[in-house]
């Protein structure tokens, strides 16, 4: 089932996604309101990442297309923030905590402006928002997993954005950071951002997400928690892939063909 | 005098080298820059055939072209064939080595170029090798002012795209997120590469530009934590390495290249074993003071 | 052709180290080649070719005689050191293999280079030999000099086909090795020493450099004609004795070629054509597949476009104008004109009077392709609860790939319906 909204901040129509020709997100297509906490959620291989990379134009989408504050990606790339899975990254690279959350303010500064001071208090002032105060000069290895979610947090933060998709935020941190970080993204949503985090943990998302968005491979359903998190919607989205769906989406990889006909 | 132009010229090829160094081996790419100081041989053969002589700028063009050329083909076997990065890496440069072997062999009489001098250069008659004016003035050794010419260049490359390799090293998928060019920067390093291998190779030759690409900012990466310290310490680590590598061979009347790169070794040693922090005998102490702790 | 035929026939003793040599060389470094390249440790033969001559030129040293042999230690011993100094750089520091692997090389090879200037500043005579261990030399190769080779060669063989299936199982999944009792640790020893022992028999034929083609390309070539392993290493010894005989061949025609470098380029060149004419994983088996699957969507299409007429008209056997089936599908003139000659030598269509008629096949045809799309859609909004304002474009491409086994699964599944969500009539067959 899938909740139509008006005006929305983030509008995905038809959206097709595949690896080497094979789709791993079929024909999604769903809206989300203004100031909501949205969960994607879905089992492993569900294609959860994916969609939240192909929003953010990491990976190209095969068809359909997306629109971000009733525009396209590009117009809107300043008040759209990305916190990518903290696993994607080498946390042995030679920077500081404070030299992560700068990174942050990079893409508002071009390519010969270099950070200054309004930039660096704004980045501290996050690194506050997420506990982090104390460690702004610490080597980003030296931090536990926890900490080093939070930098990616308080990173995400200095962007000031409307916007912000987070991939796994939850995944291998402590619970008393996993209670900071829900904190801090409510407070957020007050001041009325759109927050989107993909999620695989079932047991919170009541408690954390007004709005939930299931999928495997398809959408299940897109609404609000207690409107679509029921059993039976669960059932469906964690029932197994529709074996159907992988077969042809096995046929379309061998014989190499793309998902739409050009 | 000499030796001064000697070390000049090592100083500068370190420097230059090191600057890209740092972000091939944070990029995990160190190998490509391996391929590349190889693959640029058929480059320099070919310019030097067309052009007749060691102009410097046909060289450089033929060689960057190679260099690129070879990075579009591993690009190109890896996602179009299917080949895995490190074999797509291995055949080309190989593949584009042998073929510059066999035009030196063809051209033997014509080209100026012999095996050796490819794989260990002949940094030693570089103060010979004079930029003389046609009023007969004596500028001092040509490769001198083309390394000069390459080190502003990268210094330049480096500092106007610090944010950006910076961040598109650390972490590419947020910086395309954030709307910046990724592969764009990826070919513009790939292109810094080769050129300053070209410009390096004559003088030093194959090899001495891989230990200066990957020696110098891995023994760096080791004594800091941050990325602005790092590329400053590898300068410093090859100016050092320059000047002791030169004495060194001078003292044992041995390969001026060869010398730097063993020295390159000595130094790396050292730091990964007495580093502070991360050097393994810190870590063993630090391992042997918890187990007492506890 | 005079030198074809000497060369071939092998009457010149020289011509049969040289090329049995050669062939030795080539094919045992692509077996063990083949090991490493699946355990994606393809440059670390690069590492072992380089770090074998400090190795050599110390023993040269310390000998002070060309003994084969002693070099033969000499490189095996560097050449295993830089294997273990590059684990071990990685294992206790954060620098990453590709940098250690490019570290460890440079120097050892500057060492080496510092041990061979001592080697020429010392007058020895026999040292002009060394020079074959950094370029090679296969035409130097002599009788002695083989035998040794040969005896390393045949040891390497014994080795891989005693271990064979430990080896192939390391090199696919080592986790699943170790679960299973196999001492992984020893295995991956071995391989390294026989990484080692393929460098040292092989670098005097084609030099430090190259000596990572002798490894990798045959392998990498073999790959791309068979998933199966063992056939891979056949293929690849193949390849690689096939460039062995090429290399020397060509240096016996032109005494100034060297050996070396041929070897790798017709290696290469090999390699290049597997890559794109490979049957199935080739640049142009792909692109083949890709033109064939563009025609048959092509001409299915234009059926679909008879089958829509037909169902307006409500005569399926009507004679339709270029003009009127151009109307119904979004393709140029000239594409349809191809796709209906292209129908018509498959019966499917008749030509009368400059008008295109279904046969009865081609109805039966166009009807299973209009069946499966409507199937597709169907599927869509029943199972993925997509709106059937959305489903066409996808039915569209689906279409055409929808097997008979999975046309039953779908009816099946739908409970063999009549009509498709756009309340059109889903025809029976």
């Amino acid at each position: 089932m899938k909740e139509d909204i008006v005006d929305p901040v983030l509008e995905i129509h038809d959206l097709t996604v595949s690896y080497s020709r094979k789709p791993v997100l079929w024909d999604i297509d769903f809206s989300l309101p203004k100031g909501c906490i949205a969960g994607i959620i879905g089992p492993n291989g569900a294609g959860k990442s994916t969609l939240i990379k192909t929003i953010m134009g990491v990976i190209p989408s095969s068809s359909g297309y997306i629109k971000i504050f009733d525009q396209t990606l590009n117009a809107v790339r300043s008040r759209v923030s990305y916190v990518p899975q903290r696993e994607s990254v080498d946390w042995d690279f030679p920077a500081s905590v404070l030299d992560v959350v700068l990174m942050g303010r990079y893409g508002k500064l071009g390519l010969f402006k270099n950070t200054n001071k309004q930039d660096k208090r704004i980045a501290l002032e996050c690194l506050e928002k997420v506990g982090l105060q104390d460690y702004t000069k610490r080597q980003i290895s030296q931090l536990s997993g926890g900490q080093q979610q939070r930098v990616f947090l308080a990173r995400a933060l200095a962007q000031e954005a409307d916007l912000y998709l987070m991939d796994e935020p939850f995944a291998g941190v402590d619970a008393a950071t996993e209670k900071a970080i829900i904190e801090i993204l409510r407070e957020m949503a007050n001041k009325n951002k759109t927050i989107i985090v993909v999620h695989h943990d079932l047991q919170s998302v009541v408690n954390y997400f007004d709005w939930v968005i299931l999928i495997n491979m398809r959408l299940v359903a897109s609404g609000p928690t207690q409107k679509v998190f029921n059993n039976k919607l669960i059932q469906e989205a964690y029932g197994g892939k529709l074996t159907l769906l992988t077969e042809i989406g096995n046929i379309l990889e061998e014989r190499q063909i793309p998902p739409r006909e050009k | 005098m000499i030796a001064f132009w000697i070390i000049l010229t090592g100083s500068l090829v370190a420097i230059s080298c090191g600057l890209l160094g740092s972000f091939l081996i944070l990029r995990k790419m160190s190998m490509i820059g391996d391929a590349i100081s190889h693959a640029v041989l058929p480059g320099i053969v070919i310019a030097f055939l067309l052009s007749g002589n060691r102009e410097p700028l046909s060289m450089l063009l033929g060689a960057g072209f190679f260099g690129l050329l070879s990075t579009f083909i591993i690009e190109y076997l890896h996602q179009k064939a299917k080949l895995q990065t490190d074999a797509a890496i291995g055949v080309t440069f190989t593949l584009l080595f042998a073929v510059g072997i066999i035009l030196i062999s063809v051209f033997t009489g014509k080209v100026d170029i012999d095996q050796d001098c490819v794989l260990y250069g002949e940094i030693a008659y570089v103060p010979i090798d004079l930029w003389i004016l046609d009023d007969g003035t004596i500028m001092g050794p040509r490769p001198i002012y083309i390394l000069s010419t390459v080190l502003v260049l990268i210094v330049l490359f480096i500092t106007i795209g610090y944010k950006h390799l910076k961040i598109g090293t650390f972490d590419p998928a947020f910086a395309t997120a954030i709307g910046i060019p990724t592969v764009l920067w990826h070919y513009l390093l790939m292109g810094a590469v080769s050129i300053t291998t070209v410009a390096s190779f004559e003088s030093v030759g194959s090899i001495l530009v891989v230990a200066f690409l990957i020696g110098p900012p891995a023994t760096a990466y080791l004594l800091t934590d941050d990325l602005k310290k790092m590329l400053i310490i590898t300068c410093i680590l090859g100016v050092l390495i320059s000047f002791f590598g030169y004495w060194l061979a001078y003292w044992l009347n041995a390969s001026i290249a060869g010398c730097m790169t063993v020295l390159l070794g000595v130094f790396f040693t050292i730091v990964f074993i007495f580093a502070p922090n991360t050097g393994i005998l810190a870590k063993k102490l630090k391992s042997n003071k918890n187990a007492i702790s506890i | 052709m005079d030198d074809l035929v000497t060369f071939f026939s092998f009457s010149d003793p020289n011509i049969r180290y040289v090329v049995f040599g050669s062939i030795l060389l080539a094919a045992s470094s692509a077996i063990v080649g083949c090991f490493t390249l699946l355990k994606k440790k393809a440059l670390v033969g690069d590492a072992v070719a380089h770090s074998v001559l400090p190795g050599v030129c110390a023993a040269f040293l310390f000998t002070g005689t060309k003994n084969i042999s002693f070099l033969i230690c000499g490189a095996f011993f560097t050449g295993w050191m830089s294997l273990l100094l590059i684990d071990y750089i990685v294992a206790h520091s954060k620098i990453k293999k590709d940098t250690a692997i490019g570290l460890v090389l440079s120097v050892f090879f500057g060492a080496g280079i510092v041990l061979l200037t001592f080697i020429q500043q010392s007058g020895n005579s026999s040292q002009s030999g060394l020079d074959s261990f950094i370029f090679g030399k296969a035409a130097a190769l002599v009788g002695t000099d083989l035998v040794t080779f040969g005896v390393i060669a045949i040891i390497l063989l014994v080795i891989v086909s005693v271990f064979f299936k430990e080896l192939t199982l390391v090199a696919f999944d080592e986790n699943f090795a170790k679960s299973l009792g196999f001492p992984v640790k020893s295995l991956d020893m071995l391989l390294t020493t026989l990484t080692v022992l393929a460098v040292v028999t092989g670098i005097t034929a084609v030099g430090v450099v190259l000596m990572a083609a002798m490894l990798i390309t045959p392998g990498a070539a073999a790959r791309y004609w068979t998933d199966n392993i063992r056939k891979m290493v056949i293929i690849a010894a193949i390849f690689g004795a096939l460039s062995g005989i090429l290399g020397a061949y060509i240096s016996y025609v032109a005494p100034s070629m060297p050996t070396g470098p041929w070897m790798v380029v017709t290696s290469s060149f090999i390699a290049v054509i597997s890559f794109f004419c490979a049957p199935k994983k080739g640049i142009f088996a792909k692109w083949v597949r890709n033109n064939v699957n563009k025609t048959t969507m092509r001409d299915e299409n234009t059926l679909k476009a008879f089958y829509h007429l037909g169902e307006r008209d409500e005569d399926f056997e009507l004679p339709r104008s270029m003009a009127t089936l151009a109307d119904k599908q979004r393709i140029g003139e000239k594409q349809l004109k191809k796709s209906l000659i292209s129908l018509c030598s498959k019966g499917l269509i008749k030509e009368t009077e400059e008008k295109w008629i279904l046969t009865k096949t081609g109805v039966q045809d166009a009807a299973r392709i209009i069946k499966l799309h409507r199937l597709w859609e169907l599927y869509l909004t029943n199972y993925m609860h997509i709106a059937p304002d959305h489903v066409h474009d996808d039915a569209e491409t689906i279409e055409h790939i929808i097997t008979p086994e999975i046309e039953n699964e779908l009816e099946h599944l739908l409970g063999y319906p009549s009509d498709d969500p756009h309340k059109q009539k889903i025809p029976r067959l």
